[in-house]
């Protein structure tokens, strides 16, 4: 079979998914010129259809701001599937990072910038907690991690709000999150006077990206990871220390969750909240990761795309398309990367017929496949 | 590959431009934007309701839906400000039901302070600061008086003492429920026993099917539940305990939930009676006042005696004596002979 | 006479490496054909094209006389070419039968008729001599005996061109000779075999004709019967190749490996491995002799620390290492080739770089402070890649999965050489390997005898064993049933050592 490469795999997807929902919108019977628009407005402000609208940062803002949290889930989950595990606890460590941000942002006294730099670490720390739980069974008891992330995404649910409302002060009137956090703690909005909520929290998802690289690119540590990953039992036998391996990836798959959480509440809202249910943004992480191919680069990219398709929920509506649209193109390119062989399929098709014109042409050098 | 490309591009200019030439931009009509909580616009509750009541503001208006007014559903609560930004600058009147689009309600009148907004459940808002957002509030104590009185007098007819409550989740709107059906119910029978469970949760019906259950095997005879999504679990349970002959009845929250309590081949219901809010109204008023603007910020509050709370006109499943002392309790209300604290408890 | 199969002017170009460069290949009906080359030298590519799982970028097939074009693999299943892969594809829990009919049911009333294809399957098995019962589990029989199921699949969906792809990789010796009398049958009955080979051995027994290929191009076609298995393998590798390893008289020295009645567990909890001792001097190589499950690899497995040993003791120099980690053992002297290479051996995903500095990765020059050192590690890939003639599609960056199986050895080899390590543990190195590989690789593992390594050679294949060791340790039920020099020993006393009949622990220095 030949090899396509992932990044053509997963163009190849996301392209598909667009026709999808273009083609759904217009059997629906809906104006699919409002779709583009609803796309493009999401992305730049302009709206096709009234270019007399004023064009305002807003929807790139939001756009990005969408991208955040959801960049760094995906890096987390891509961690972990460097090293051959799933990360499926997201959501517990997304919100035991939260809250712990919350705490350092309501209870400490510290300066401004050092202040959220301090609450963004207890966020890392508490979700590298959450990782490690399932990490240290994994690796020594052989538990299967996706169970344990899956329980201690509920532990998670009920100890947060139990913890938010037993030890933090609680806003009277609606009993319903904390007070507001510490003016010091705060993630500021990066453009104080356009109404989108896009805050200094996206030089954390820059920074994770980076981070994300150069240990798993650069470092002997990534080395010795991605060997777990591919083939535990070959790393095993080089002598590394597959176990703690598997512990530390999911600590560190943890702390980017937990960052996700901080960043969420210190930039975007402000207080701590007592969840009732998830966010989703940790499950989010695993088509981010998925679609991304699991490497930064690939991660930043579909982190943005995904942050668009649900940037473009809004103005979807306001455009008179269902938001499921867009959650339609984004499960058809999830299926569509889940189950490669159709996209590698299609690719083929599209390559057989090149092959044989090169026959009938005799040429000697054959197509660019990899 | 490339000859579908071409087809749905085709398509899509036709569809286009066939939809462009239809609709004319510069109607002078105004427009409506309205924003749901996570609970979506089918919630059976707040959402759907006070929606309701602004749809029925414009279709008597003769607004084109869609164009002259839309909703926009929220997925999570990140979502709140970029959909009432959205909005902002584009509609007359944004809406938004529940206390939890406090937080997004402020930040988007700190930037767009022109824009008028409507906003149910909210009252701490600075009346002063934010002119143009209009904050509705109930005086659910009164309404929930009396279902309180109901509850009680259909437990004295069966010879029971027990009746139970449902809440959500605890805070200051949500408990000035509690605070009126106790009142109502020890205004019936001082040694009536209530039970109480707080589900903290909007929208499991997993969760409020569980504490009705618990309720009714300790022999609660009548639940009243203030839990919204929640509270469809009570109401289901409820149905399945009379379909298997218990005698067991609920009192619904928000809007006249009966619909939602039938069993059997559909004619009967377990729901005794609803405590009404008419978050509808409350759309339906400033929709009107923006069109015909007269609107005005601050807060503005909708009592038993204007009729922004109370019960059904039709009760099928409520005796006319109950139906009385209610109807008792509700003009002792309106005339003032008795007043409803909206925080109580009991001695 | 007329052709079966014409493959004309073959060429088959992938990013980087041309893997067929107009090759042809003629195999004559009713004929036994056989495809000669080392690994890597196209044979896999070219009958990947006849199987239609590839498109040739240039070339003409001819089936029958009669151009076509094998878009896919049904294509050629319905131009009757049938393939017996290497790793069968069987369903465990299905009998023989369930699984030859598998896609082909027949039916009758919608239901499938499962007594006429027993019948069918026994009459096919009668007819070409396979002996196979019809109503057999598949996980209840035999190796030998699952292939000839493949080869009753091809049969059955009437295939008369039969393609087997290294058949006998993993038969045992009367197996072989088993499948050799099929083909001969098959051929009888009027089928076309081309057999994929590089065992000259088999060649000679069975086929009638050879095509020999080398790096991606057409040497010739010859008669098997006028030419010699010393010509054939010089046509294969290009060169003249000896099949003995020429070496000195071996000169021990002190005790590198001591392995004290040592104890150990299979994983299902039984001994594996009984009070097992045997010493292994510098400049030696002790070959371990044995049939496979005899414990050799739970012996192996407790050296290397993959498994925990019940008692006794290993010296590494004087040093006990059984309580060690591996990366500790690993770094106090010991190099290994592991039996399987691909699980134990090299991390497949990698590329062949990374695989070079699996033990090193985190030691100066390679990593400094933590971080790799990726200049280094290229031009220490670049070293071992010349050193060794280690070949690949796309040099040090190729991903080790798509090399061919010796050059993948070749690279473990040169790793592990590389580390210059007193102890050099060698299990199954030639497994699956062509001759030119074989060669080098033994010439190599007596390079590093002479350089005054310990040398413990652990193979199922007696010849390899009698090739190279110079004192030979059997191993029957766990225990050590033989110890002798090489040179006072055959191969009939060898295999009555391994067969346990006799005990003989005398070459003790």
């Amino acid at each position: 079979m030949k090899k396509h490469s992932q990044l053509k795999i997963s163009l190849v997807a996301v392209g598909v998914g667009f026709l999808f929902a273009f083609l759904v919108v217009i059997v629906a019977g809906r104006n699919p010129l409002n779709l583009l628009a609803a796309i493009i407005k999401s992305i730049s402000g302009f709206n096709i259809l009234r270019p007399n609208e004023p064009v305002t940062l807003v929807n790139t803002l939001n756009w990005l701001k969408y991208a955040v949290p959801i960049t760094l889930t995906g890096l987390s989950v891509g961690f972990a599937y460097r090293t051959g595990l799933f990360n499926i606890g997201g959501e517990g460590q997304i919100l035991v990072g939260g809250t712990a941000a919350a705490a350092v942002g309501l209870l400490v006294d510290l300066p401004p910038i050092i202040h959220p730099i301090v609450c963004l670490v207890a966020g890392a720390l508490a979700g590298a907690v959450w990782g490690m739980v399932p990490g240290i069974l994994k690796a020594y008891r052989k538990i299967n991690e996706v169970v344990i992330c899956i329980m201690m995404n509920y532990i998670g649910l009920y100890a947060t709000s139990w913890f938010t409302r037993a030890c933090l002060p609680i806003d009277p009137a609606t009993n319903a999150r904390t007070i507001d956090l510490k003016e010091t703690a705060v993630l500021g909005k990066v453009f104080e006077n356009v109404p989108s909520l896009f805050n200094w929290g996206f030089l954390v998802a820059i920074i994770g990206i980076v981070v994300f690289w150069f240990i798993m690119e650069k470092t002997t540590f990534g080395y010795s990871l991605r060997a777990t990953g591919f083939n535990m039992e070959g790393a095993r036998f080089a002598g590394m220390k597959v176990e703690k391996n598997v512990a530390l990836s999911m600590m560190i798959s943890g702390a980017f969750c937990g960052l996700a959480g901080a960043v969420l509440i210190l930039g975007e809202f402000g207080y701590g909240r007592i969840q009732t249910s998830f966010d989703n943004f940790g499950f989010d992480g695993i088509s981010v990761a998925l679609v991304g191919g699991s490497n930064a680069i690939g991660i930043l990219l579909s982190g943005l795309l995904f942050g668009l398709l649900k940037s473009a929920s809004s103005n979807l509506q306001m455009m008179n398309i269902p938001k499921e649209v867009s959650e339609l193109a984004q499960a058809v390119i999830i299926y569509l990367i889940a189950i490669q062989y159709v996209v590698i399929l299609l690719l083929d098709k599209f390559h057989g017929k090149k092959d044989k014109k090169l026959i009938s042409e005799n040429t000697e050098k054959g197509d660019d496949q990899l | 590959m490339k000859k579908i490309l071409k087809v749905a591009l085709a398509a899509m200019m036709t569809v286009g431009l066939a939809a462009c030439s239809g609709t004319t931009d510069d109607t002078a009509s105004v427009t409506y934007g309205f924003v749901t909580d996570t609970g979506g616009i089918n919630d059976r509750s707040f959402n759907q309701t006070s929606w309701e009541g602004l749809k029925r503001y414009c279709e008597e208006a003769g607004l084109v839906e869609n164009q002259d007014y839309s909703y926009v559903i929220s997925e999570k609560e990140s979502d709140y400000v970029p959909n009432l930004t959205g909005f902002a600058g584009q509609r007359d009147l944004i809406v938004a039901a529940g206390y939890l689009f406090e937080g997004a309600i402020a930040e988007t009148a700190d930037q767009y302070p022109e824009q008028k907004m409507l906003i149910i459940d909210v009252e701490s808002l600075d009346v002063d600061k934010y002119t143009n957002v209009q904050q509705a509030v109930f005086n659910e104590h009164e309404g929930s008086y009396l279902v309180g009185v109901a509850a009680a007098k259909m437990a004295e007819k069966a010879g029971k003492d027990t009746v139970g409550f449902i809440i959500g989740m605890e805070s200051e709107t949500m408990n000035k429920f509690w605070a009126g059906y106790q009142q109502g119910v020890y205004s019936v029978n001082p040694n009536m026993t209530i039970l109480y469970d707080n589900v903290n949760d909007f929208s499991s019906q997993e969760k409020g099917k569980a504490a009705a259950s618990k309720q009714y095997d300790a022999g609660a005879y009548v639940i009243y539940h203030a839990a919204g999504g929640s509270g469809m679990g009570a109401i289901s349970e409820a149905a399945a305990r009379r379909e298997a002959g218990e005698d067991v009845w609920v009192i619904g929250v928000d809007t006249d939930q009966y619909e939602y309590g039938k069993y059997g081949d559909g004619t009967q219901s377990a729901v005794l009676t609803s405590m009404l809010k008419r978050v509808d109204t409350a759309a339906y008023n400033a929709a009107k006042a923006v069109a015909e603007g007269t609107f005005e910020g601050g807060i503005v509050r909708y009592s038993l005696a204007d009729g922004g709370v109370g019960i059904p006109d039709e009760n099928p499943n409520m005796p006319d004596d109950v139906r009385e002392a209610v109807d008792e309790a509700y003009n002792a209300i309106k005339d003032g002979t008795v007043t409803v604290s909206e925080t109580y408890v009991k001695e | 006479m007329t052709y079966a199969i014409e493959m004309l002017n073959i060429t088959k170009d992938f990013p980087g490496i041309r893997a067929n460069d107009n090759v042809t290949l003629r195999v004559k009906e009713n004929t036994v054909h056989a495809l000669l080359g080392e690994n890597g030298a196209g044979k896999s590519t070219i009958m990947s094209i006849l199987f239609g799982l590839y498109q040739p970028t240039s070339g003409i097939i001819k089936v029958r006389g009669k151009e076509v074009t094998i878009s896919n693999p049904n294509v050629a299943n319905d131009l009757g070419i049938g393939m017996v892969h290497q790793h069968f594809k069987l369903v465990d829990c299905f009998t023989v039968t369930e699984n030859i009919i598998l896609g082909k049911e027949p039916t009758k009333n919608g239901i499938v008729d499962i007594k006429s294809a027993v019948k069918k399957v026994k009459e096919l098995s009668e007819l070409y001599g396979l002996n196979v019962d019809p109503n057999a589990k598949i996980r209840d029989i035999t190796v030998g005996m699952q292939q000839r199921v493949e080869i009753l699949k091809m049969l059955y969906r009437n295939a008369d061109i039969l393609i087997f792809d290294e058949p006998t990789a993993v038969l045992t010796p009367q197996e072989i000779h088993e499948l050799m009398h099929i083909m001969r049958n098959l051929v009888k009955e009027g089928k076309t075999i081309l057999l994929i080979t590089h065992k000259l051995k088999e060649i000679k027994e069975a086929a009638d004709e050879c095509t020999v290929l080398r790096k991606g191009k057409y040497i010739g076609t010859v008669d098997v019967k006028t030419t010699s298995e010393q010509e054939m393998a010089t046509m294969m590798v290009g060169r003249d190749v000896s099949f003995t390893v020429e070496k000195s008289e071996a000169q021990p020295k002190e005790n590198i490996l001591e392995i004290k009645d040592l104890n150990v567990k299979d994983s299902k909890g039984l001994y594996a491995v009984k009070n097992f001792s045997l010493n292994v001097h510098a400049g030696e190589i002790l070959g371990l002799a044995g049939i496979d499950g005899n414990g050799q690899t739970e012996l192996v497995y407790a050296l290397t620390g993959l498994c925990k040993a019940e008692s006794g003791q290993v010296l590494l120099k004087g040093k006990d290492i059984l309580k060690l980690p591996i990366k500790k053992r690993l770094d106090s002297g010991m190099a290994h080739v592991p039996e399987d290479r691909h699980k134990h051996g090299l991390i497949l995903d990698f590329t062949l770089k990374e695989n070079f500095v699996i033990h090193c990765y985190n030691k100066p020059p390679f990593s400094k402070h933590g971080i790799l050192q990726p200049k280094v590690i290229d031009e220490y890939a670049d070293k071992l890649i010349e050193q060794f003639d280690v070949r690949s599609g796309q040099g040090k960056d190729t991903p080790a999965r798509s090399m061919s199986g010796g050059n993948q050895q070749k690279a473990i080899i040169a790793r592990e050489i590389d580390r210059s390590c007193d102890l050099l543990l060698v299990v199954q190195p030639t497994r699956g390997l062509d001759v030119g590989a074989i060669e080098y690789i033994h010439k190599r593992i007596v390079e590093e005898r002479d350089k005054g390594r310990a040398i413990l050679l652990v193979s199922f294949e007696l010849d390899e064993i009698m090739n190279l060791s110079d004192r030979i340790a059997v191993i029957h039920d766990g225990e050590l049933n033989g110890l002798v020099y090489r040179k006072d020993t055959d191969e009939n006393e060898l295999g009555l050592m391994m067969a346990g009949s006799i005990k003989k622990v005398e070459a003790v220095i």
